[in-house]
């Protein structure tokens, strides 16, 4: 059973499309990375799932729910955390959670001891009394995750849980959606960083400037993204040509005119890419630097977007 | 028994713990007081041995008129940052997902603000004893202008929790919702007055005279604060020999007020529904 289905999902702000035709279906019991870099549209994804943002087009469902037509029903299903978030001042951690689980009904009985395990959950039990604003941004991201879970929701949307944290806090934040994982929650994750999420989640999405570009389970997406190599051109002049020229080249699956120097993803093997470089050289270009590029993650989305078109 | 709502719990709490709230309490009481007082020293200087029964009740029309100035400069004030100060500290999206719906959020904000102004209101009811003192107004007149003053209160904050959800930003709401409130409270009796000078400028020409107010004066001026106020004061205070309406001014007045209060308050719930955001805008 899908947990979330979504259908050519598109939004649109003026001529900008913040999300095309965005298909994907995500089983129960998932974990799922979306992945793209900023402005992406993930965040508009993740609203619209959310019940905060009307779709312009297509439609999306929560365990069997439509986002708009029954917004109430979604919202009992999912524990949403947004990418920017505030907290209310004058508030202790512990009260923070009681607020919220008094807004999802939770018998006022119950709320002390749910406070208590959320707190643990996260490992923020010794911060029971401590005023919300004070609390560090690692601290408090993980506050607002356990925020999500009051009502024990079947779905968690989790927009960049682990941005602007640091490694250690990220290692925390980490461990825990991992905790939620063997609870066995359907959970959406965004980040713009692949390797981030790649270690926790079963299926990866790629977005790119709104379009779904790449989908799979983590080893078919990674692998795709391996296919390619991204290699760094630096030319003394003639940039424009060589850019051309390298439209032009089998191999050369996308090109990207940086200023000063052209960035492409390379699909063939070592000898084509030598083959490459002594073609460039021939046509009388003085080559400054060729080298290949790792562990970028814009230059993996590159390469995604260069083979989808 | 159902439990509050947590928003109104939180903004009660809010409202009426915070170090702010007796502050104003004690600012609002002084203002109306010493506004009050200074009226009573004037007048007993210009004329000391005339101060007579008669002049309670102009004592108790300043006061009235002071608390009027204060509750449309007060309410706003407390209630145009509701909605969009969530926005702007962005706690909003997140309350907007929990099981709470729109409309509660709003009435929940509404509530709270209506009961701290509620609580201005009868901190300044030991100012009427004054009037009291020197006799010269029925009760009923009394408690006539504590519910005018009541229902008006209710429309500014409605006012004010509309403009909250309609505008994203606080400054714009504020500004906004203090316009409205000084047009509902000087400008419909100029524009009422205005009116009725153009009728009676036809009339002349025709060597005629108004038979009766024409209807949109006579709405005007039965809705108009000031003016009702006045009225249920028993100060002549109308344009024209006045017109036969479905209800007394004061039942206009107030039934304007809550039916539009209710109106405003039902389209904020709808408004701060995110998923009716861009409905009429659908392609
Ligand atoms: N309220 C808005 N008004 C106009 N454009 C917006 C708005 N929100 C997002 N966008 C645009 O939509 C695109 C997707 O944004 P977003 O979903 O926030 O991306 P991401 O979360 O992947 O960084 C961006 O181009 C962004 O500028
Ligand atoms: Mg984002």
């Amino acid at each position: 059973m899908n947990a979330i289905e979504i259908k050519s999902l598109t939004k649109v702000y003026g001529t900008n499309y913040a999300l095309r035709e965005f298909t994907l279906n995500i089983e129960a019991g998932r974990v799922y990375g979306l992945i793209g870099p900023n402005g992406a549209g993930k965040t508009t994804a993740m609203s619209i799932l959310a019940t905060l943002l009307a779709p312009d087009g297509g439609t999306a469902t929560v365990g069997g729910y439509d986002v708009v037509k029954e917004p109430a029903a979604v919202r009992r299903l999912i524990g949403y955390m947004p990418d920017f978030f505030g907290v209310y001042d004058g508030l202790k951690a512990s009260e923070y959670l009681e607020f919220y689980a008094a807004a999802y009904r939770i018998p006022a009985g119950e709320r002390p001891r749910l406070t208590r395990d959320l707190l643990e959950l996260v490992n923020l039990a010794d911060k029971t009394d401590t005023y919300v604003d004070l609390l560090s941004r690692g601290m408090k991201q993980r506050l607002a995750l356990a925020r999500c879970l009051v009502h024990d929701p079947a779905v968690l949307i989790l927009d960049e849980p682990a941005s602007g944290l640091d490694p250690r806090a990220r290692a925390e934040m980490k461990e825990v959606i991992r905790q939620l994982r063997r609870m066995n929650k359907t959970i959406l994750i965004s980040s713009h960083i692949l390797p981030e999420l790649a270690e926790m989640c079963d299926n990866i999405a790629i977005l790119e400037q709104g379009r779904l570009v790449a989908n799979g389970t983590v080893e078919e997406v990674t692998a795709a993204r391996q296919g390619a190599r991204i290699l760094k051109i630096d030319v003394a002049e003639k940039l424009t040509e060589l850019i051309e020229f390298l439209n032009n080249r089998p191999g050369v699956a996308s090109v990207d005119g940086e200023p000063g120097w052209a960035r492409i993803s390379f699909t063939g093997n070592k000898t084509a890419q030598g083959q490459l470089l002594r073609d460039i050289m021939d046509r009388g270009w003085t080559v400054l630097e060729f080298a290949e590029i790792k562990g970028n993650l814009e230059d993996a989305f590159m390469a995604m977007t260069g083979e989808v078109e | 028994m159902r439990e509050l709502n947590p928003v109104l719990l939180k903004e009660l709490r809010q409202r009426f713990r915070s170090y702010r709230s007796p502050l104003v309490v004690v600012l609002y009481l002084m203002v109306l007081g010493g506004f009050s007082l200074g009226f009573i020293y004037l007048r007993w200087r210009s004329a000391p041995a005339f101060f007579q029964p008669g002049s309670s009740k102009e004592i108790f029309t300043v006061l009235s008129m002071a608390q009027l100035g204060l509750l449309a400069f007060v309410v706003p004030g407390l209630t145009a940052g509701v909605i969009s100060g969530e926005r702007e500290r962005q706690t909003l999206n997140v309350l907007l997902t929990t099981e709470l719906s729109p409309l509660s959020i709003v009435v929940s904000k509404m509530v709270a603000a209506c009961s701290f102004t509620a609580l201005l209101l009868f901190a300044s009811l030991p100012l009427y004893s004054l009037v009291f003192m020197y006799g010269g107004l029925a009760p009923v007149q009394i408690l006539g202008v504590l519910a005018f003053f009541l229902v008006s209160m209710l429309l500014y904050a409605a006012i004010g929790v509309s403009c909250s959800t309609y505008f994203k930003r606080t400054g714009v709401s504020t500004v906004t919702s203090y316009g409205i409130v000084f047009f509902l409270v000087v400008g419909t009796g100029f524009l009422g007055g205005f009116i009725y000078e153009l009728y009676q400028h036809q009339a002349r020409m025709a060597m005629t005279n108004l038979q009766e107010t024409p209807f949109i004066v006579q709405l005007l001026q039965d809705t108009n604060p000031v003016m009702v106020m006045l009225r249920i004061l028993g100060e002549q205070a109308t344009f024209g020999p006045g017109r036969d309406m479905w209800l007394p001014y004061w039942g206009t007045y107030a039934v304007t007020c809550i039916v539009l209060s209710v109106l405003l308050i039902l389209w904020s719930g709808w408004k701060l529904n995110p998923m009716n955001h861009n409905r009429k805008l659908f392609r």
